[in-house]
């Protein structure tokens, strides 16, 4: 039972949308959750965030950054193809209320996650303040929709290129010295990122919620690959997140635990590399 | 009269290095002679002794007689799926144990002449059953395990509608993610779900219950709804390190052997930490699977660390001879405290107390005790947890 791409296509250098025609999700999909797929009878199973769905159309939208052989392999794919596995929607929804004012902060393909969560919380009668930052303008993902949802938005670049010059952390810290009255964050983004965003936010004892993204297999807690350290206790990301207290996450296991297979996925990034330009090696 | 046929085996020395199936099947004339020793008791307890009470003594006539297709007929009738069952249910704890023969010598080879006659249907053409009429009914069965699959067939043999949901992308459940090809060839795993499917079985993959539908969801759609959704979360032993690099739930561990290939990688994507020393901390048949696959993708030295004795290991026998033949070793009476790693978070030990048994309590069971000041390190770069699932 293939899984049809409907739409492809390059945001911004080496981060892509796509389109997946899947009813039986989209009509269950919420905010937080995130899929499972796998390409092809040779693949591997990888976890992506839902960055939107339509359910009168049926579809899941996924942003992803190719890195290694999956995600470059799944870029490679064009609207008419199909993927031999999608398996959704997985882990718990995001916890939306109106919670008075919120802070999303989106780094690099991060901003893909927080985008449904942001129009989720103006929904709710939140007032939505974004921040959304890149290591550079060209890589800024999605700026025209955030700020369709937002009531503040801001920008920053690693390189000073677009808006701030400098981290997305920097505003967070801004805005609360300043005295802005936050009931809640969400940071979404690389582990590095969201450790950070939680060592700002942690002295003004504002609640911070992370999404992990940690290595999975079946998704379904059925293994265990994904577990992470909350608050001194063993968790499943899949089926007890994705979504933690940033505050009680242990990010240096996470980020340990995410470099178990760096030897593994560059000789299968070689490989496909090899393979698909004719090898030199 | 008191002495089995002996089934072929691959070679220790060869197989511990291939995925390929370590038992070979009797050959049709070692079959029908294992039959002959069938007493045809006018009570068979073997019957008693197994769960879906299939025909034991019938169905072994028929093979003395040379009449497979009979044979694999009358099992059918009551077990769906003989060519798994007679590969990985635990006979000596049920019909073989109550087998009379048992008693002053071996006990008949039920399991292994399950096998036999599957795998001679299999190899011709299977047969489906006539079907009653359509009852009209549709069950909904969640979960394509070995509890699933017999579930649909028996209710698709009585007429009704039977859709399968299956959170994986492959149909079999265990049978696929967590036994290895060299106990149960995936090939035969197909081979039964085929033979569900043609009995008018829809199987839906990737389909998630609890997320994409709910039982009250189903029941809209539904008469009824069989649960058999298998095991659950992987049970850790709660002790310092076990998030470490390397080390894995047996669950894990197997799903990325079995299910995803990864002792084809990278044939095919999904990768596994492949040990030079390892160690599998469980006596239960997951235990020796982990261990066994370990050794097939290369380690140097496997062990098995379980807290009581041989006797108490809850593994098929032949699994613990198998493993033993193939150089696993063993470490009985022994218990880990905790798993140390280095600065990278990678285990580099597994440190475990002596146990010893006390006298049996009212349950029967001796209770393992630790021996206290006899705590010492074992080297390991993978560690496999293969406890009870919850």
């Amino acid at each position: 039972m293939p899984f049809k791409i409907l739409k492809k296509e390059e945001l911004v250098p080496t981060i892509h949308l796509m389109d997946i025609s899947a009813p039986r999700i989209a009509k269950k999909a919420q905010p937080g959750q995130f899929v499972i797929l796998r390409i092809n009878e040779t693949g591997e199973r990888i976890p992506l965030t839902i960055a939107d769905f339509d359910r009168r159309k049926g579809t899941i939208t996924m942003i992803f950054q190719a890195v290694g052989k999956t995600t470059t392999q799944l870029s490679s794919l064009k609207a008419g193809d199909e993927l031999l596995d999608f398996i959704g929607p997985l882990g718990n929804p995001a916890h939306i209320e109106n919670f008075g004012t919120v802070i999303l902060v989106g780094g690099g393909v991060g901003v893909a996650p927080v985008f449904p969560q942001a129009r989720a919380f103006k929904e709710s009668g939140n007032k939505v303040i974004s921040i959304i930052g890149s290591r550079s303008a060209n890589l800024l993902l999605w700026e025209d929709r955030m700020r369709e949802v937002s009531d503040e938005l801001y920008i920053t670049t690693d390189d000073g290129t677009k808006g701030h010059h400098g981290f997305v952390t920097d505003i967070v810290k801004k805005l609360l010295e300043n005295g802005t009255k936050v009931d809640r964050v969400v940071a979404i983004g690389p582990p590095v990122m969201m450790r950070a965003v939680a060592g700002v936010t942690r002295p003004f004892n504002v609640k911070t919620i992370v999404s992990l993204n940690s290595i999975m297999v079946d998704g379904t807690g059925m293994c265990g690959a994904c577990r992470v350290l909350v608050g001194n206790e063993t968790k499943f990301a899949c089926v007890d997140g994705p979504e933690f207290d940033a505050h009680l996450v242990d990010f240096t296991l996470l980020m340990n635990r995410l470099a178990m297979y760096q030897p593994e996925e560059k000789l299968a990034f070689e490989k496909y590399k090899c393979e698909r330009e004719g090898c030199t090696c | 009269m008191l002495e089995r046929q002996k089934m072929p085996e691959q070679d220790p020395k060869i197989r511990r290095a291939n995925f390929s199936e370590v038992a070979l099947g009797f050959t049709a004339e070692q079959a029908a002679e294992e039959a002959k020793r069938c007493l045809q008791c006018k009570k068979p307890k073997c019957m008693e002794g197994c769960p879906v009470e299939v025909k034991i003594p019938s169905f072994l006539k028929y093979v003395a007689d040379g009449d497979f297709e009979s044979a694999i007929k009358e099992i059918k009738a009551d077990n769906a799926l003989p060519a798994v069952c007679g590969r990985v249910c635990p006979q000596e704890t049920q019909c073989e144990q109550a087998c009379i023969l048992g008693k002053k010598g071996a006990s008949v080879s039920i399991g292994r002449l399950e096998r036999f006659v599957a795998d001679y249907e299999r190899n011709k053409d299977v047969e489906v059953p006539s079907m009653p009429e359509p009852t009209e009914k549709k069950v909904a069965v969640v979960g394509s395990g070995p509890a699933g699959l017999t579930a649909a067939a028996d209710l698709a043999k009585m007429g009704h509608s039977v859709t399968i949901f299956e959170a994986l992308h492959e149909a079999g459940g265990v049978l696929t993610y967590g036994i290895p090809e060299f106990r149960l060839p995936k090939e035969i795993v197909k081979a039964e779900v085929e033979y569900v499917k043609k009995l008018g079985v829809t199987i839906l993959l990737d389909s998630v219950i609890g997320k994409i539908d709910t039982v009250d969801g189903l029941l809209g759609d539904f008469d009824a709804v069989f649960l058999g959704t298998g095991a659950g979360l992987p049970m850790f032993l709660n002790i310092d390190g076990e998030n470490l690099n390397g080390v894995y739930s047996a669950n894990e561990f197997l799903t990325r052997v079995n299910l995803m290939k990864s002792y084809k990688f990278p044939e095919y994507d999904t990768p596994v930490k492949k040990g030079k020393r390892v160690v599998v901390v469980g006596g239960g048949n997951v235990a020796m699977d982990s261990a066994r696959c370990a050794l097939r993708l290369g380690a140097d030295e496997v062990t098995i660390v379980y807290r009581r004795g041989e006797e108490e290991m809850p593994a098929r026998a032949e699994e613990i001879e198998h493993a033993k033949e193939e150089g696993i070793k063993f470490r009985l009476l022994t218990n880990p405290v905790r798993i140390i790693g280095d600065a990278k978070n990678w285990v580099t030990h597994i440190e475990c107390i002596n146990m010893y048994l006390c006298e049996p309590d009212e349950s029967g069971r001796c209770k393992p005790m630790p021996l206290s000041g006899s705590e010492h390190k074992i080297e390991a770069d993978v560690v496999i947890i293969a406890m009870k699932s919850k």
